[in-house]
């Protein structure tokens, strides 16, 4: 939006080197690229499981309680950063403390998520009310922005973003086992409960991570997409997740370079090219099935595998 | 083939399969094999504050093929979660591979009842598989081409052919049909040469030559590789031939001997309270009539199954 103001924006030359040499020469554009960069990655790894598990709701509702905190921590006059991590990670405490109560992942989990959903934007609103010199509105929250993300935040973010993936790494095997055949796994003594609280704490923290690159509304763009979309392409776990990875690192860096040339807010430009890759892979597949139906009905092992 | 213990109990005792125990008998002489797989002794069984089955002694050795019968809603999967140590024994004594239930739970391959995969489960066949062989791990493995990898993907290979999956096992397994995702459940609950096999309904969603397909494969690994299994069944047509010994549930009570001594008239007349006939066909089919059904509470939740026409479940005429 400051880039909007100046009538001399900059301008896209065509020559990527210098393009790209221009935009790294503003520490803000360095510390955005960073700043994605660890989200994209954090992001995508736990989306792969949120995808595969079915919980892109709580996902969900983590999200919207990531503005509230945001606006909060703002008005109390702390960084958006910590009202992001707290409420986030202490909201995917109670989520998973209700789903613990009543068996786990049942209709209760669903209604009280919901009702969590309704009350707590509407308390955001209330401190962006009460908070009446927030630059740029609610919308910087709600849709992301990547102006004035300091050092010191990146460092944040790189320090939960290690730890969220340093956990993810110990987990992820009985955490597939789990996700993909619970009976099973509880059978061979993987602690199934245990593993899905410790899912939800993570998830807490990735999407607050998130929350502040795409902004608490679009945090899907790089939490489910990109899994989405490595999920359609193939049903190899390891291939997936780097998939995911790379797919959220493509729209994060494509993102913010266009937004750095037309002011527009980031979440829009990195959730449309992500949209964009998972249509293209949607519609690449069905037209393979559709070929190799229409030729040789065995080729469709090697389409899925 | 054979997993080292089991082979060590065979080069122990001679020839597989070990002797087999005489049926019905009683609590004291259950030590017959020198070392049950499976020891229950008055064993009963409480689900939310409802008593099942009570009274249950069994003893089964290894490389014995043994079949639990009953109605729906006896509580025969929650026999085999007892045996997982999921779930307590209210009463009574029960030990597996010779500890507590759950303690020797890697040494189980263990098929829960009726599961199938969501279609948008883009999860290869070969992938589920592999959890089964080493899915209970903490971290990652850094260093895929190891001599321990290897040998793990030429397991995994070796039991996906032996299952019949090798065509569909590369496919994401929500695109495979409910007898294919069996196979492959199947052989994920063999994948780590276990010594006994807890097998939920194995032939649900099975037609019948893929029944006998199945049995027999099941059969073979029990004679052949010592090991023990414990299958829930709704018929007992399909399997009749390469039981062993047969255990049949009874609301407060339970049966178990050798199929000829236990699926006969009186033997169900006087574990169920009601006359009970049953009939054996020139093809050595059994047909159980007379049979009580489920408590009357339960009866809506199995109403699909009752339609399919359980032999040995309730009544059946055998064809
Ligand atoms: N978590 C639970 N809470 C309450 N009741 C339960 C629970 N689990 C099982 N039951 C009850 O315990 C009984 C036995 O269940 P179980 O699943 O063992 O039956 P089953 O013999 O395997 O039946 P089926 O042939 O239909 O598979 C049923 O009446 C069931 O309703
Ligand atoms: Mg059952």
């Amino acid at each position: 939006m400051l880039l909007a103001e100046t009538a001399a924006g900059p301008a896209w030359s065509w020559n990527l080197i210098t393009d790209v040499q221009e935009m790294w020469s503003f520490p803000f554009m360095v510390n955005a690229f960073r700043a994605g960069t660890i989200v994209a990655v954090v992001s995508a790894a736990m989306g792969y499981f949120v995808v595969l598990r079915r919980q892109t709701f709580a996902a969900h509702t983590l999200s919207t309680v990531a503005f509230p905190g945001a606006a909060g921590a703002v008005l109390l006059g702390i960084s958006a950063v910590y009202g992001y991590f707290t409420v986030c990670v202490a909201a995917a405490v109670v989520i998973a403390a209700v789903g613990w109560r009543g068996g786990g992942g049942g209709a209760d989990e669903a209604a009280l998520t919901g009702t969590v959903q309704a009350f707590l934007p509407a308390c955001g609103f209330l401190f962006i009310a009460l908070y009446k010199g927030l630059l740029g509105g609610p919308q910087s929250l709600l849709f992301g922005t990547f102006l004035g993300i300091t050092t010191s935040q990146v460092t944040v973010l790189l320090g939960v973003g290690a730890a969220v993936l340093a956990a993810l790494a110990l987990i992820g095997r009985p955490l597939l086992f789990a996700s993909v055949d619970p009976q099973v796994a509880a059978g061979r003594g993987v602690p199934v409960r245990a593993l899905s609280v410790t899912f939800l704490v993570l998830l807490g923290a990735a999407t607050a991570e998130a929350s502040q690159i795409t902004g608490t509304l679009l945090v899907f763009a790089l939490m489910v997409i990109p899994a989405a979309t490595a999920q359609t392409t193939t049903g190899r776990p390891g291939t997936g997740l780097a998939l995911a990875v790379f797919l959220a690192l493509a729209a994060t860096w494509l993102g913010l370079t266009t937004a750095y040339y037309w002011p527009y807010p980031l979440g829009f430009f990195v959730t449309s090219y992500a949209f964009a890759g998972y249509l293209l892979v949607r519609s690449g597949r069905t037209l393979h099935t559709w070929l190799s139906r229409t030729r040789a009905p065995l080729l469709y092992k090697e389409a899925t595998a | 083939m054979l997993h080292p213990m089991a082979k060590a109990r065979t080069a122990a005792e001679g020839t597989v399969p070990p002797p087999r125990a005489p049926a019905s008998e009683p609590p004291a002489a259950l030590t017959v094999a020198d070392d049950p797989v499976i020891a229950l002794r008055g064993a009963a069984v409480r689900v939310a504050g409802r008593a099942l089955w009570s009274g249950v002694d069994l003893c089964i050795g290894a490389g014995e093929f043994v079949a639990v019968l009953g109605p729906n809603g006896v509580g025969k999967s929650t026999m085999i979660k007892v045996l997982l140590g999921m779930l307590p024994a209210a009463d009574g004594e029960v030990r597996v591979l010779g500890a507590r239930p759950g303690q020797a739970n890697h040494r189980i391959g263990y098929l829960p009842q009726r599961r199938s995969f969501d279609p948008s489960m883009r999860i290869r066949g070969v992938d589920v598989v592999r959890l089964g062989l080493d899915g209970d791990r903490w971290g990652i493995p850094l260093w895929p081409f190891g001599a321990r990898r290897r040998a793990a993907r030429r397991r995994i290979e070796e039991v996906i052919e032996l299952v019949g999956a090798s065509t569909y096992a590369y496919r994401p397994i929500g695109t495979c049909s409910g007898g294919e995702q069996q196979r492959l459940l199947i052989a994920q609950a063999l994948v780590r040469r276990p010594e006994l096999l807890l097998l939920d309904e194995p032939l649900d969603s099975l037609d019948l030559p893929n029944q006998s397909a199945v049995t027999a494969l099941i059969s073979r690994i029990c004679h052949q590789e010592n090991v023990a299994v414990v299958m829930v069944a709704h018929d007992v047509n399909p399997i009749l031939h390469h039981l062993d010994r047969v255990l049949y549930l009874a609301e407060g009570g339970a049966a178990s001997g050798t199929p000829e001594e236990v699926i006969t008239s009186p033997t169900l007349t006087r574990l169920y309270g009601t006359p009970v006939e049953v009939l054996r066909t020139s093809a050595g089919r059994l047909a159980v009539i007379g049979q009580p059904e489920a408590p009357a509470l339960h009866t809506d939740r199995h109403a699909d199954r009752h339609a399919v026409g359980p032999a040995a479940g309730g009544d059946h005429a055998a064809g």
